[in-house]
């Protein structure tokens, strides 16, 4: 099976903090970081090459020339190979620009390979613009089904079987490949890389997609001219608590649950 | 054996002058001051409890009971592990919780002065944005440096940085008179008389009560690795610790644990950080490994050495943490030892000897020969790098006086092998009031006369923190 990754370089917004005085992000020395759900992407895509080692897995970033290290970072925890897409002209694009930029990229990166791939696997959004429009509207482009807040994959002849996270538990899909699936957070984090695939990464060459390569792409769609988006306030959402849902055989023991629950945390 | 007057209502009237407001009494008092983290040592109620937020309040209080002979114990957050801020004696218990400021830096001289009460993960917090590194590390980030200065806590980093004694430059100190003195100074040398700094650093609340702290930091250092180095047991594992040294290799942080006790606090975090396998091989026993340095570029070469070292040592395999997110899930696990302990555990009791780091093998296979002679279940983790073991004897289904005894046995023999390996009864926990006897036991009549004659001049109406580390009620 070939997997395409799709990772973004974001900064470590754990580690972000406000300055008192002007009360916008303190960006200075914070560590870049590759987005956690595209490392749960890349994880799942390693999970499926434990099984079957024939398993070749791609990635693919768009961004300045630091992203790099976000990719080769994924080439020491999984990756076999690595692009970066890279150009002052895709600078500024928003989520429409970027999906049509990456569109051109994964099929040149697929006539480069000298193959198609069969699944492309995203996170379902990054930390830093939390939009999660990148990964279903690549699959528009590609003209593939989609799933999106997926937790786990297993693949099966032509096809994925997809563990994913709804309202009101997890799910299993099929899904027939080619496709495209966006990650959300799993019970297991990425897998360390080892010292081996570490210092053969420090290495790797990495291959540059720039609007030379990617002569499909109209100047006017991508960058800061081609994106119609507007953004006009940016603010912090409230966090929302998670909710919990009680569902005892009866609704009288549901009702003496959700009585000892309140009063064990004091509300009655 | 000193004998002790109750609280009255003319003394809870005359501790209301000093600290308005403040003085609870009786079945008021908060009854997480009757512990700390280790109830097994005891829990006994004081009669009044404060919450301090001055010198000279805890100098006037303090006065007050010794007139009145009332036994005063000092605490911070709790966390201690031997029973040390327990009120044994019950009367006034002070808690620094509340002076909890930060009161400068001294940038020139790398030095931030603090409140007692100020947290250990609050001061590692703020020195990181002034670039600078406070080092002692212990794994309980939620407790007062007070009480890290008083027990001369350790931690993960005494490794390469020492324990707290080496970042303490000074102090202010209430003594069991009530009367205000101060020790050390900013200064990096000295060479001016007995160190009474030295003398409070690890006293654990006996001498007197430290009310403001100068503390020593370093400049922050700039990159930090963790390489985790899963064994196929825990002996290929810890004789690999010493060969770190000799190879010269100057780790931050050396950690050993075996995988049982990491699946259990990978049980208690909800999720799995460390492979169990590697290329089919189970993994028995874990190192895990932290350097740092002021650029990747330092490190890389550092650290591409001693992965190969511990490869050729017999390690499956070296993974790399060199990520924020890495490195906090590595640690993190590391950091939940005690709570995955605790959650599966009724009846806990534990100790954390030190040996030469040479000796940590043997020291380990004598624990595992005996540990069959008893019906507790025995696990252990330590700070490979400087030999200091936690070992804890844990169950759920003995009677707690049938456990208690037998843990008794178990330690003493166990305190009498570490000494014997050139070792001592407590790395960082402190002695508190469960470890009293078998201090005794370790270092012998003449060293405990010498400290309990130290005592009587600090305190001659042994008022401070009674029945602690050498003196017995």
């Amino acid at each position: 099976m070939n997997i395409l990754v799709c990772i973004k370089q974001v900064p470590d917004t754990t580690e972000i903090k406000i300055d008192p005085v002007t009360n916008t992000l303190v960006r200075d020395g914070v560590p870049s970081i590759i987005n956690p759900f595209d490392g749960y992407a890349l994880e799942a895509a390693a999970r499926i090459k434990d099984k079957d080692p024939d398993t070749k897995i791609v990635v693919l970033s768009m961004g300045p020339s630091q992203a790099e290290a976000a990719l080769r970072e994924a080439l020491a925890i999984a990756a076999d190979k690595a692009y970066l897409v890279t150009d002052r002209i895709f600078g500024g694009s928003d989520t429409l620009a970027t999906s049509y930029i990456l569109y051109n990229a994964i099929t040149k990166v697929e006539e480069l390979e000298g193959a198609k791939f069969d699944a492309i696997f995203c996170g379902k959004q990054a930390i830093d613009g939390d939009t999660a429009q990148v990964g279903p509207e690549l699959a528009e482009y590609l003209d593939y089904p989609q799933v999106t807040y997926a937790l786990e994959a297993t693949a099966e002849a032509g096809a994925l079987r997809i563990l994913k996270e709804g309202e009101d538990g997890n799910y299993v899909v099929g899904v027939k490949t080619p496709c495209l699936i966006t990650y959300t957070k799993p019970s297991f984090d990425p897998r360390f890389p080892t010292i081996k695939r570490k210092m053969a990464a420090r290495k790797a060459t990495i291959e540059k997609l720039t609007s030379a390569e990617l002569t499909s792409i109209d100047p006017a769609r991508a960058g800061l001219k081609g994106s119609p988006t507007k953004v006009k306030k940016t603010f912090v959402p409230p966090r929302k608590e998670a909710g919990v849902i009680i569902k005892e055989e009866t609704g009288e023991e549901s009702a003496q649950k959700l009585f000892t629950l309140l009063s064990e945390s004091h509300v009655i | 054996m000193a004998t002790y007057n109750p609280v009255t209502p003319e003394i809870i009237a005359q501790l209301e002058q000093i600290v308005p407001g403040r003085v609870v009494v009786g079945d008021d008092v908060n009854p997480d001051y009757a512990r700390d983290e280790m109830p097994i040592y005891g829990v006994k109620m004081p009669e009044v409890s404060i919450d301090v937020l001055t010198t000279e309040e805890v100098a006037g209080i303090v006065k007050i009971c010794y007139e009145n002979n009332i036994p005063v114990t000092t605490r911070g957050a709790g966390t201690g592990l031997v029973g040390g801020c327990t009120p044994i004696c019950g009367g006034v218990v002070l808690c620094t919780m509340r002076m909890n400021k930060i009161l400068g830096y001294d940038l020139e001289n790398f030095a931030v002065t603090v409140q007692p009460g100020v947290l250990l993960q609050q001061l590692a917090d703020d020195a990181l944005t002034h670039d600078c590194l406070y080092p002692p590390d212990p794994g309980e980030k939620m407790a007062t440096l007070g009480g890290n200065v008083a027990t001369n806590a350790g931690g993960m980093r005494a490794v390469k940085y020492g324990a707290t004694r080496d970042y303490v430059r000074a102090m202010t100190v209430v003594l069991p008179t009530g009367e205000i003195t101060h020790f050390g100074s900013t200064v990096s040398k000295t060479s001016s008389g007995y160190s009474l700094t030295n003398l409070m650093i690890g006293s654990e609340g006996t001498l007197g009560i430290i009310t403001e702290l100068t503390l020593k930091l370093i400049p922050a250092p700039k990159a930090t690795v963790s390489l985790i180095a899963p064994f196929e047991d825990l002996d290929a594992c810890i004789s690999t610790v010493p060969k770190v040294f000799m190879n010269h290799f100057k780790p931050q942080a050396l950690e050993f644990f075996e995988k049982e006790i990491l699946i259990s606090s990978e049980e208690y975090l909800g999720k799995q950080v460390f492979p169990r396998k590697i290329d089919g091989v189970e993994a028995g026993a874990y190192l895990l490994l932290t350097f740092d340095g002021d650029s990747m570029d330092e490190l890389d070469p550092i650290v591409e050495s001693a992965a190969e070292m511990l490869v050729e040592e017999g390690a499956l395999d070296v993974l790399v943490a060199d990520t924020p997110p890495k490195l906090k899930d590595a640690w993190a696990a590391r950091s939940s030892f005690l709570e995955g302990i605790e959650e599966q555990t009724k009846l806990l009791d534990e100790c954390d000897v030190v040996v030469p780091v040479n000796k940590i093998a043997p020291y380990v296979a004598y624990v595992n020969e005996i540990k069959g002679d008893y019906d507790f279940e025995v696990k252990y983790f330590g700070h490979a790098g400087d030999g200091n073991l936690h070992i804890y004897t844990c169950s759920n289904d003995m009677a707690e006086d049938e456990f208690r005894a037998q843990v008794d046995k178990f330690l003493s023999s166990i305190y009498q092998k570490a000494m014997e390996f050139g070792g001592q009864i407590s790395g960082e926990h402190g002695i508190g009031l469960g470890k009293v006897k078998f201090l005794a036991e370790a270092v012998g009549p003449v060293n405990m006369a010498l400290m309990q004659g130290i005592k009587k001049v600090f305190d001659p109406k042994m008022i401070l923190n009674p029945g602690k580390v050498c003196c017995t009620l």
